[in-house]
């Protein structure tokens, strides 16, 4: 007998190591998905319980705050938005009730102080309560009140950046909504952030990225002299320049200038439709901008055909109505506000594009810094010779070109307008990008207005102007 | 080091626990603090300590580490059940004393448990009638859809906790005598020809079986191991009459299955019968035909009765939307893996869990009963999960070497069933509750609230203490007679 009886106690053992198998399984290798499941409340009420840390401006000023209620473990807290509308996009929400959004969500964890399983232990060992981590933005309130006062209720979005660091200093989408109105008024606010989600066509300011192709790829120099007369035959369908004025030979420069459709779009066919692609993902189209923000709010800029999938350099798509920011109906080009100014700060920074970021630092409660978002390189679109020569070519356009509307006295300003015609030609989506000062750049722009009916120079132009006042100063104005 | 000793000072850890763990619950709720709360620990200890002082003068020979096994996890269970709730934990502590008083009453009464064969067809009888007890109009109690209580007046319990002591007392006489007829076989066995003809015929009934009636792999799995352990049952030409109480307490567990819907239960009354018909005859084919019929019947209830088949039901989907919302439905199941997924690695630490919505509903319900490995796992972690595992084991390993050392057949078949009913009744419910198999409501022995369980379990571990006081004074004898 007593050799059965060994063996039951084997298969015992078998049993218990099941089960101690089935409990590493649940707590441990498969804990992740239980905790995101969607029916688990856990994390909810649990985080319903830490106080989350603060979102700051750039300044200091708070943007996001938790405020507690009851006492002991029955304290809860809830986010309250001391700016109300002025961040809105950008920091987003949290709330129980309807989730989170913005950079409530991309940050969340340190936010709400999550911590490594061995952290945690060491913080229970000190009986520490949890704690959330503060979040500083890059967010300048001088330049988004500016840039949400310039927009004066339009919509549209205005974003600006920092060239050098990619730090985004406005973020700006209109409609905007008040935060704290999140619980109660869910279904009447507009949560679309336009500055990272929405798609327009660029228009002219998409010359920019034209240009910066044909002169990094040695094809053309800003002197190279193209047949600017209108209309002029592309992909075999006559194309005319804005207003049908003929220019007739002229050099790259004074096509900028200008904004003569003809000349970019025979650039465009010139280059042809891989490099031109290879320039955009230099810029950062065709992908989600590597911005910390959620995925789900973002957008990938690009030549998307009509079903909205981006296409990459072998679509069949009309390179030449491409190169001048319209298509076709193969495939037409449609950017967020967020890549244009990604555009401007990379001819700005000398060619090198800088990734976007939206937080400074991540502090927690004992004062040491938790995280530095350090510059870091994304890509380099382009040599700095040929950025130099694309900064002076879009100097003209703001000295004596479409973009006059953004000069500023004493500060050098160069840009780009756009205007593309929406809505069956009833309406224009107008545009500006640029950055300033040229000899140094410190900040670039990009500003929009949707269905408007006045011109990226005269519309789009005036705001970024004021938007660039706000943030690096200028005389007068 | 003399039995006493080594007894004593397996106390010493369970003092530890019951301070320390008394202690970190303190701690985390200052805000009810009380003078009374802090006695518990205190008064745990006393009877411990009372209970090892009797053991010592009664049983002096039996084996020192099952009962300090015991109040480990008593002390465990009296912790986390004062965690959940403190008034529980009064009444489980007052359970701890009635458990005690059964348990000396068994040693006390019981002086040799070779006595207990004597009333075998009485304590089946009564084992039987504990069984259908609840069942019974007026006094039966349905819970979540099982048939497991009794209600007598202000006292409810469930008889099934003291059935299973009294089947297996039966079980272990019954096969004490039978086992050896069950498989001797007669003088000639099977010629070749016939054994091959037996051999061809069982392969051909599974084929056509398979086919008729369009089976599953898992059937079909199930009827192969059901056709080679037949086969090779046969082929010793047994005597068949004997298996008619075989087949007998296979019908009871199904006619269990229905009638207190119960598959938890019915598969620890089955599962410690097929774990004694094996050390009593060593047949793995007994085991095999026995085990291939009880999961067959399960099959076919789960397929036939909607509460079985509801039970596995939520067990295969417990995150189907609908069955999380269907009264009995699959939010517990779906609760319990959640607050393991919380507990982590090393747990949110004493007292740290969440129980309470903020409304002040449960999040976890039956925590304190069916769920309290849910809430341990949540506090302590993988690691104080594991470590109550072992304890178990530990337990079940000093419950086995007590059958290894009996000397007669009965006492050694009487262990391993106690043994075996209480490692798989741990098995089913935190194997329920981990998923492993559809979640049924028993009580994990020694840590779950409840009183029945506490008293049975306590009779159970009297009963293991006296079998293995007799066997280690007769080896103690035996050696004395050979110097």
């Amino acid at each position: 007998m007593n050799r059965q009886i060994v063996q039951l106690f084997g298969l015992c053992t078998l049993l218990f190591a099941t089960l101690v198998a089935f409990t590493s399984w649940w707590t441990v290798l498969g804990a992740k998905d239980l905790e995101t499941n969607a029916n688990n409340r856990r994390p909810l009420i649990e985080e319903q319980r830490i106080p989350r840390g603060l979102i700051l401006a750039r300044d200091g000023s708070v943007l996001a705050r938790s405020v507690g209620r009851g006492s002991g473990s029955r304290r809860t807290f809830t986010r309250t938005y001391p700016a109300g509308p002025l961040f809105s996009h950008a920091i987003g929400y949290n709330f129980i009730s309807k989730g989170r959004a913005g950079l409530e969500r991309s940050r969340n964890d340190q936010l709400v102080g999550k911590e490594s399983e061995f952290g945690s232990i060491f913080s229970q060992l000190q009986s520490k309560d949890r704690e959330g981590q503060d979040v500083t933005t890059t967010l300048d309130p001088r330049g988004q009140r500016a840039a949400l006062a310039a927009l004066g209720g339009r919509k549209g979005s205005i974003v600006a950046m920092e060239p050098q660091t990619g730090r985004v200093r406005v973020m700006v989408s209109v409609p905007e909504y008040n935060p704290n109105d999140v619980p109660t008024r869910f279904k009447e606010l507009s949560l679309l952030n336009r500055a990272t989600q929405s798609q327009y066509p660029p228009g002219s300011t998409f010359k920019v990225v034209t240009a910066a192709a044909a002169l990094d790829s040695g094809k053309f120099n800003p002197q190279s002299i193209v047949d600017g007369s209108s209309p002029r035959p592309v992909s075999g369908v006559p194309l005319a320049n804005s207003g049908g004025q003929d220019f007739g030979p002229i050099s790259l420069t004074d096509a900028l200038t200008n904004s003569v459709n003809t000349v970019w779009a025979q650039v465009g066919e010139r280059l042809g439709r891989g490099t031109l692609v290879n320039y955009m993902q230099r810029f950062g189209f065709n992908q989600d901008p590597p911005l910390d923000y959620p995925d789900s709010q973002m957008s990938a800029s690009g030549v998307r055909d009509e079903r909205g999938r981006v296409l990459d350099g072998d679509g069949g798509f009309d390179v030449g109505r491409v190169a001048i920011g319209q298509g076709g109906s193969e495939g037409a080009i449609l950017v967020s506000p967020l890549q244009m100014a990604m555009v401007a700060a990379a001819v700005g920074n000398g060619g090198k594009l800088m990734r976007p970021a939206l937080t400074e630092k991540v502090v927690g409660k004992d004062g040491r810094v938790k995280e530095r978002v350090e510059p870091e390189e994304q890509s380099t679109v382009m040599s700095e010779k040929a950025a130099g020569m694309l900064a002076e070519m879009m100097g003209n356009v703001v000295r004596e070109g479409t973009g006059t509307a953004a000069a500023l006295s004493g500060i050098d300003v160069a840009g780009k307008t756009g205007t593309a015609e929406v809505d069956n030609a009833t309406a224009n989506q107008a545009w500006f990008i640029g950055f300033a000062p040229i000899d140094r750049p410190r900040m670039a722009v990009a500003v929009t207005i949707e269905r408007t009916q006045g011109q990226g120079g005269t519309e789009a132009a005036p705001l970024a102007k004021r938007v660039l006042e706000a943030l690096i100063g200028g005389g007068g104005g | 080091m003399s039995a006493r000793t080594r007894e004593l000072l397996g106390l010493i850890p369970v003092s530890l626990l019951v301070t320390a763990g008394f202690a970190a619950v303190l701690l985390t709720r200052t805000e009810d603090v009380s003078d009374a709360t802090a006695t518990y620990g205190l008064f745990f200890l006393g009877c411990c300590v009372f209970a090892h002082l009797f053991i010592r003068s009664r049983l002096p020979d039996a084996d020192p580490y099952l009962f300090p096994l015991a109040a480990l996890l008593a002390a465990f269970g009296l912790v986390m059940i004062y965690r959940i709730d403190a008034e529980l934990a009064r009444e489980q502590a007052q359970w701890f004393v009635i458990g005690l008083a059964c348990f000396c009453a068994t040693i006390v009464f019981l002086r040799d448990h070779h006595a207990l064969e004597r009333y075998r067809y009485t304590i089946a009888a009564a084992g039987l009638a504990l069984l259908v007890m609840p069942r019974l109009p007026g006094i039966g109690a349905q819970v979540n859809g099982a048939f497991l209580a009794v209600q007598l007046g202000p006292i409810k319990f469930q008889p099934a906790e003291f059935a299973k002591i009294a089947i297996i007392i039966f079980l272990a006489s019954y096969l004490r005598d039978t086992g050896d007829m069950l498989v001797r076989a007669r003088l000639r066995p099977l010629p070749p020809q016939r054994q091959l003809l037996l051999i061809g015929a069982a392969a051909l009934g599974v084929l056509v079986l398979v086919r008729l009636l369009g089976l599953g792999t898992a059937a079909t799995v199930l009827l192969a191991i059901f056709a080679i352990s037949l086969v090779s049952i046969l082929r010793e030409r047994p005597s068949l009459k004997h298996f008619g109480p075989l087949l007998l307490i296979w019908g009871m567990a199904m006619l269990m299955l229905l009638f207190i819907r119960d598959l938890g239960s019915s598969l620890m009354f089955f599962g410690g019968f097929l774990a004694l018909l094996y050390v009593a005859t060593d047949r793995l084919s007994l085991v095999g035909a026995g085990a291939t019929m009880f999961l067959g019947g399960a099959m076919f209830f789960a397929n036939s009765v909607s509460h079985v088949q509801s039970r596995v039901d939520t067990w295969l989907h417990p995150f189907d939307p609908d069955l999380l919302e269907k009264v009995g439905g699959s939010y517990q199941i779906a609760q319990s893996l959640f607050a393991q997924a919380d507990g982590g690695l090393f747990g949110r630490g004493f007292g740290q869990a969440l129980l309470d919505l903020p409304g002040g509903t449960k999040i976890l319900p039956a925590a304190h009963t069916d769920l309290i490995y849910a809430v341990i796992t949540n506090e302590l972690g993988l690691f104080g999960a594991a470590g109550l595992i072992l304890g178990y084991l530990l337990f079940v390993a000093r419950g086995f070497k007590t059958a290894l050392v009996a000397a007669d057949g009965f006492s050694k078949l009487l262990a391993v069933g106690l043994t075996s009913v209480l490692a798989l009744q741990v098995f089913v419910i935190v194997g329920g509750v981990t998923k492993v198999i559809p979640l049924t409501g028993v009580t994990l022995p020694f840590v779950s609230y409840g009183g029945s369980s506490i008293v049975a379990n306590m009779v159970l571990l009297a009963l293991l203490l006296t079998v293995s006081d007799h066997a280690r004074e007769d080896r103690g004898a035996l050696q004395g007679g050979l110097v």
